[in-house]
């Protein structure tokens, strides 16, 4: 069986999924998906914390793919192979787990490993700061980003950031992220 | 200096900056992709005012939600109005945020130990 990124979430249950969605990620699909999703919280009538945290989180890994997805590896099926995405958003207890997939160029693993450790072995203090230090000292690049969205859903969710790679070929390597948003 | 008016979108704020009555305000939601393009005439009007500012500006910050990006064009609007301040002129900032909206209430309070400007935190009490 070829490989496809929904094999990188398999155990997850992307059938009763409160958010699916796979394929190109604009600005457009984006708004769609945040608006979809902000129906959903209002309806199911979540506390306004856990709805805020749950938005804030869900902007940041939507945002995450659409900036830094590299593009999807040679032969790999996608209709724009630029921005290509997963998103699973599902309800946990009282809670909700949103999941992003895409794909990195090989050569950023041991990078992104490395920093998404660094956030996981830190404490919510330490998070806090390393936060404040990047917002007030790292310069701002042309697109607006600094390196602060893996740090801010650390701090939102204070929970541990779920992270797994899938080498696709030496080229290119398949990238999960999970965080879970708990009722405060 | 003509004022800057920008009507608000599902993922930018609406802005009303008036340098006649010094009262500048960011409102809504600030999350888009590319926020250096939002923000960029927001800056460039704000260093003409600088210029000249009136004696007293006040700020009024109420964002509903905003974006790792955007936090770092709204600090480049903060330093824009502490180098008002320090040029002696009274600078306040509000910082609006929903009563138990911690994660706003923190964010607010990032910025207030970043920038030397006065700060004041209001809850809004629904």
């Amino acid at each position: 069986m070829s490989f496809d990124l929904e094999n990188l979430v398999s155990d997850l249950d992307i059938r009763g999924a409160v958010l699916y969605y796979k394929g190109n990620v604009d600005s457009d699909t984006i708004t769609k998906a945040l608006d979809l999703v902000e129906k959903k919280l209002f309806a199911t009538r979540e506390a306004p914390r856990l709805r805020k945290k749950v938005y804030n989180v869900l902007v940041e890994s939507l945002q995450n793919l659409y900036h830094h997805s590299d593009r999807v590896p040679r032969g790999y099926h996608a209709a724009r192979p630029d921005r290509f995405g997963m998103v699973v958003m599902e309800k946990i207890g009282r809670g909700y787990r949103i999941t992003t997939c895409n794909f990195v160029d090989a050569v950023r693993v041991k990078e992104l490993e490395e920093k998404l450790t660094r956030i996981n072995r830190s404490s919510p203090e330490e998070i806090k700061e390393q936060y404040k230090d990047i917002l007030n000292h790292q310069e701002i690049t042309a697109k607006g980003l600094g390196g602060l969205g893996l740090l801010d859903i650390a701090r939102k969710t204070g929970h541990r950031i779920d992270f797994r790679f899938k080498k696709y070929d030496n080229l290119n390597t398949a990238f999960r992220l999970s965080a879970v948003v708990a009722p405060v | 200096m003509e004022p800057i008016i920008i009507e608000g979108t599902p993922k930018t704020p609406s802005i009303k900056f008036d340098a006649r009555e010094g009262v500048f305000e960011i409102k809504g939601r600030s999350i888009p992709e590319n926020s250096v393009e939002f923000y960029k005439p927001l800056n460039e009007w704000l260093d003409q005012y600088m210029q000249g500012p009136l004696d007293k500006t006040v700020v009024n910050i109420r964002l509903e939600y905003f974006n790792t990006s955007s936090s770092k064009c709204i600090l480049d609007v903060f330093k824009r109005l502490e180098s008002i301040h320090r040029s002696k002129h009274d600078v306040e900032i509000n910082w609006f945020y929903e009563e138990d909206d911690e994660d706003m209430l923190e964010a607010g309070e990032d910025y207030d130990s970043i920038i030397k400007v006065p700060f004041k935190m209001v809850e809004i009490v629904e």
